[in-house]
């Protein structure tokens, strides 16, 4: 597949305003408000475009396989810091299911390592793009400062394909950590966000965090006796390696026991996303707090006016990740003022409507 | 005649200045060309003009009362905050109204706990770090001019600093934005939280250089002050050998809390300057810090100066205290005034280049000089690939001022030549309008307005610039045909 045929499928849906639905591997299809139009499957459009290590910077076409370029990252001993999730057992009954590049992009979930390194936004430099019109354009760059011109790259990042087919992105990456260590602590829940928030406040290597049922779970990456330090300083049992690698991965994949194998009649999954020094949300559920108090994920049955109205009054907002009604809408409603600037910036860069219809947000 | 020796026409400033004291209290609109002239420039001082009024509000409603006035009245308004910006962003316009946020500058809040800052944009870039120093917080990004400029002026040029290779710039450091529209409504942009529904706006409203929305309040994250801190000062006998010594310390997986370089001229200008006890004979110095506990500070010094070692650096020096430390540094941080000290003028740039390409444009740059006689010391943000050659001029020269603006529009268009970007951290502001038509197609530049209109449809946030309309591209091609092709030759040509 070549980006021009992408470009002249999208002149011709502009034409006939048919709608389109832009899609990967479709292993993020379960997240957004709704699934319309013909799709269009990026996955033939694939490869590295570049990579170099000591620029710190990989381009990658949109189709590309996620997988393919963490495994060049390995073999450099570098990383996507903001660890996306790849989410490859939801793909549609589809055995060959994975996630790439541009759905990656375009969906801006990060992982585990979100609250030290960042955010998938953060780390966008550069993306081309097909708009709605079917003008191929570019913006950013490969190199790490540059402030010409609007920041469209980072705007793409988590417009869930409403904009513009992403053709091809560049991000910037980090060196591997020379040393990890997971350490696992018993702590209730008040206590466990006031002390990640206190931790926070101190020059300690805090990777990652996970509290549920009473466990905490902190990762420590850096120097090994940055690593080390920090291990005496926290205290807890020290979990074996491999384990913790297992720990991270089901944390950040959803493979957890926590988040369970998605059954029919379970309660949805709520991701609360609030400032992370927030007390404890008394919702009825079963709770995960990543991200040092920041991310909470919740099973719960609650109506969606209960936990929108929880979040807000902590200071966030809150999803419906997976599962549930989604006529209560995925995304917690704007205002007004926000509404008005999302719809026309829809209406620049997708004057017909065509990409991605209701996915974000019923009337966008 | 209405228009007056300056330019300003002053039935049009009598309409503008009378709407206004009616919604502003006395004292907070000036029009006489004795106040407002403090306000004629930025810290781009080669272009000036007289604004047609400057308000001075003092809290957000009185912004919203402005902005709904020159809304009213179609009249253009440029923010301000502190005036030090380096591209010309905040040069008024003498049709215009200059909004200085300059009396806006409460610190609201800081939260230890939840480590946050909410203040108000007037606010200096230092003022944020002292103000959370108690706590052993600061904020990150540190620009060379942080005693002075604002919160808000740095969320509107996203700038940087000599720490953003490990820290980031200030669009990764701020939570969220709250803003006034050019229709006087407010706007939330970002969050307290991590992230926030919808298109992530606060991207797009960093770096915009007031074209979007007014800024009332910023929430900035803040980070714990790392325990220690060391600095390797590595002297190398070529400029290339130093250029490849920084791409050889990130594939060794280093990211240094600061990498910078300056070539053998910038040192002996600051050398006479603050006497930092800088290696003269090198052809370039590199400094090169690590942070953070002690231990990871030690391992970091010890595997950066192997590297630097087997890079061949001919001389490595590392700090032994705090206060040798910030000796190193001073000479660094004061190399903008030592250059201003040798010469009458300076023109300073801000191309952003690959890391492998140093070599490669610093020769070019040093062809450059010989070709328009002038001098050009170089410094650089080193880790992340930002250049700031300064060029040495005498602007009373009308031909050498001629000769710089040459000179710095080719080294700008070698820096989009080898993938790179005409600014990395100053703005576009006015100065780099015409190099953004090189930069970018008008396709681009066709969505650049898409954006803005999409916030101020009818054009009267900080216009003319940060994105040139393409009529401008097209007359800019015209005077500029480089290698023999007209850019932009689809454009119609008057």
């Amino acid at each position: 597949m070549h980006a021009e045929g992408f470009a002249e499928s999208i002149r011709g849906a502009a034409a006939s305003r048919t709608p389109l639905r832009l899609r990967g591997g479709g292993t993020k299809d379960f997240y957004g408000q709704a699934l319309e139009g013909e799709v269009l499957d990026t996955r033939g459009y694939a490869g590295i475009v570049a990579y170099e290590p000591s620029e710190l910077v990989v381009t990658a076409r949109c189709g590309t396989r996620l997988a393919e370029i963490e495994a060049a990252m390995s073999e450099k001993k570098q990383m996507l810091a903001f660890e996306p999730p790849h989410f490859a057992q939801f793909g549609s009954g589809e055995t060959t299911s994975f996630a790439t590049v541009g759905g990656m992009v375009a969906a801006g979930l990060s992982g585990p390592r979100r609250q030290a390194a960042g955010a998938l936004r953060d780390f966008v430099l550069g993306v081309k793009i097909i708009d709605g019109r079917g003008e191929t354009l570019t913006f950013g760059g490969q190199v790490m400062k540059n402030v010409a011109g609007y920041d469209v790259s980072r705007l793409m990042a988590g417009s869930l394909g409403t904009l513009g087919l992403i053709l091809e992105a560049s991000l910037k990456v980090l060196p591997l950590p020379v040393a990890e260590a997971t350490l696992r602590l018993e702590l209730p829940e008040d206590k466990a966000i006031e002390t990640l928030n206190k931790w926070g406040g101190k020059p300690l290597p805090i990777s990652a965090s996970a509290w549920t049922g009473g466990e905490l779970g902190v990762r420590l990456s850096g120097a090994g006796a940055a690593v080390k330090a920090a291990r005496e300083e926290i205290g807890g049992e020290l979990i074996d390696a491999a384990q913790g690698e297992r720990f991270w991965a089901g944390i950040r994949e959803h493979t957890a026991p926590f988040f369970g194998s998605p059954v029919e009649d379970a309660a949805p999954l709520w991701r609360i996303s609030v400032p992370s020094a927030a007390p404890p949300l008394k919702l009825q559920g079963e709770q995960m707090i990543e991200w040092g108090g920041a991310l909470r994920w919740f099973f719960s049955q609650a109506d969606a006016r209960t936990i929108r109205d929880a979040a807000r009054r902590a200071g966030g907002h809150a999803t419906l990740f997976r599962g549930g009604d989604k006529f209560a809408g995925t995304f917690q409603p704007l205002s007004p003022a926000l509404m008005k600037i999302h719809r026309e910036l829809k209406r620049e860069f997708d004057p017909h409507g065509i990409f991605n219809r209701r996915r974000m947000y019923p009337d966008l | 005649m209405n228009v007056s020796a300056t330019g300003i026409n002053f039935i049009r400033q009598a309409e503008v200045v009378a709407r206004l004291r009616q919604r502003l209290p006395s004292g907070a609109v000036l029009y006489a060309e004795e106040d407002t002239r403090s306000y004629e420039c930025d810290g781009l001082s080669a272009y000036r003009q007289l604004p047609m009024v400057v308000a001075l509000p003092s809290n957000e409603e009185e912004v919203r009362e402005v902005l709904r006035t020159c809304n009213e009245l179609k009249v253009p308004v440029v923010a301000r905050g502190a005036g030090t910006g380096l591209s010309g962003g905040a040069l008024p316009m003498g049709d215009g109204v200059l909004l200085s946020l300059a009396k806006m500058r409460r610190i609201l809040a800081v939260d230890p706990l939840a480590r946050t800052a909410r203040v108000q944009p007037g606010v200096t870039n230092l003022a944020v770090s002292q103000a959370a120093a108690p706590y052993g917080l600061f904020y990150a990004p540190d620009p060379s001019s942080q005693i002075a400029c604002s919160i808000g002026g740095n969320v509107a040029e996203n700038s940087g600093g000599v720490h953003c290779l490990k820290y980031g710039l200030t669009v990764h450091n701020v939570l969220r934005a709250r803003a006034v529209t050019i229709e006087g409504g407010i706007v939330e942009f970002g969050g307290e939280a991590l992230d926030s529904p919808g298109y992530d706006l606060l991207a797009l409203l960093v770096g915009s250089e007031g074209m979007l929305a007014v800024i009332t309040e910023v929430t900035v994250k803040l980070l714990p002050e790392p325990e220690a801190a060391r600095v390797i000062l590595a002297s190398f006998d070529d400029l290339e050998k130093a250029g490849n010594a920084v791409a050889d310390i990130i594939a060794a997986g280093i990211i240094p809390a600061g990498l910078e370089m300056m070539d053998r001229p910038a040192a002996r200008a600051v050398e006479d300057f603050v006497h930092a006890g800088y290696d003269l004979d090198a052809a370039a110095l590199l400094l090169c810090e690590a942070d953070g506990t002690p231990e990871e500070v030690e391992e970091d010094i010890a595997s950066m100066s192997e590297v630097l070692r087997r890079s061949g650096a001919s001389a490595i020096r590392i700090s032994a205290s705090e206060a040798e430390r910030q000796k190193f540094w001073a000479g660094r941080k004061a190399a903008f005034p030592a250059v201003g000290r040798i010469s009458p003028d300076y023109y300073c740039m801000d191309g952003t280049i690959p890391r492998r390409k140093l070599g490669e444009v610093l020769l070019f740059i040093g062809q450059l000089e010989k070709k328009y006689g002038l001098r050009c010391p170089n410094v650089f943000h080193a880790g992340d690939g930002n250049l700031h050659p300064l060029i040495l001029f005498d602007a009373n020269d009308a031909d050498q001022l001629h000769r710089t603006e040459q000179f710095a529009g080719e080294v700008l268009e070698k820096c989009i030549e080898v993938g790179g970007t005409i600014t990395g951290e100053h703005g576009v502001g006015i100065e780099k309008i015409n190099q953004m038509c090189v930069q970018f197609r008008p396709q681009e530049i066709t969505a650049f307005h898409g954006v803005k209109r999409a916030f101020d449809p009818e054009g009267l946030l900080n216009p003319g610039k940060n994105i040139p309309t393409l009529h401008r591209c097209a007359e800019f091609g015209r005077m500029h045909v480089k290698g023999g092709r007209l850019p932009h030759p689809e454009l119609p040509r008057f």
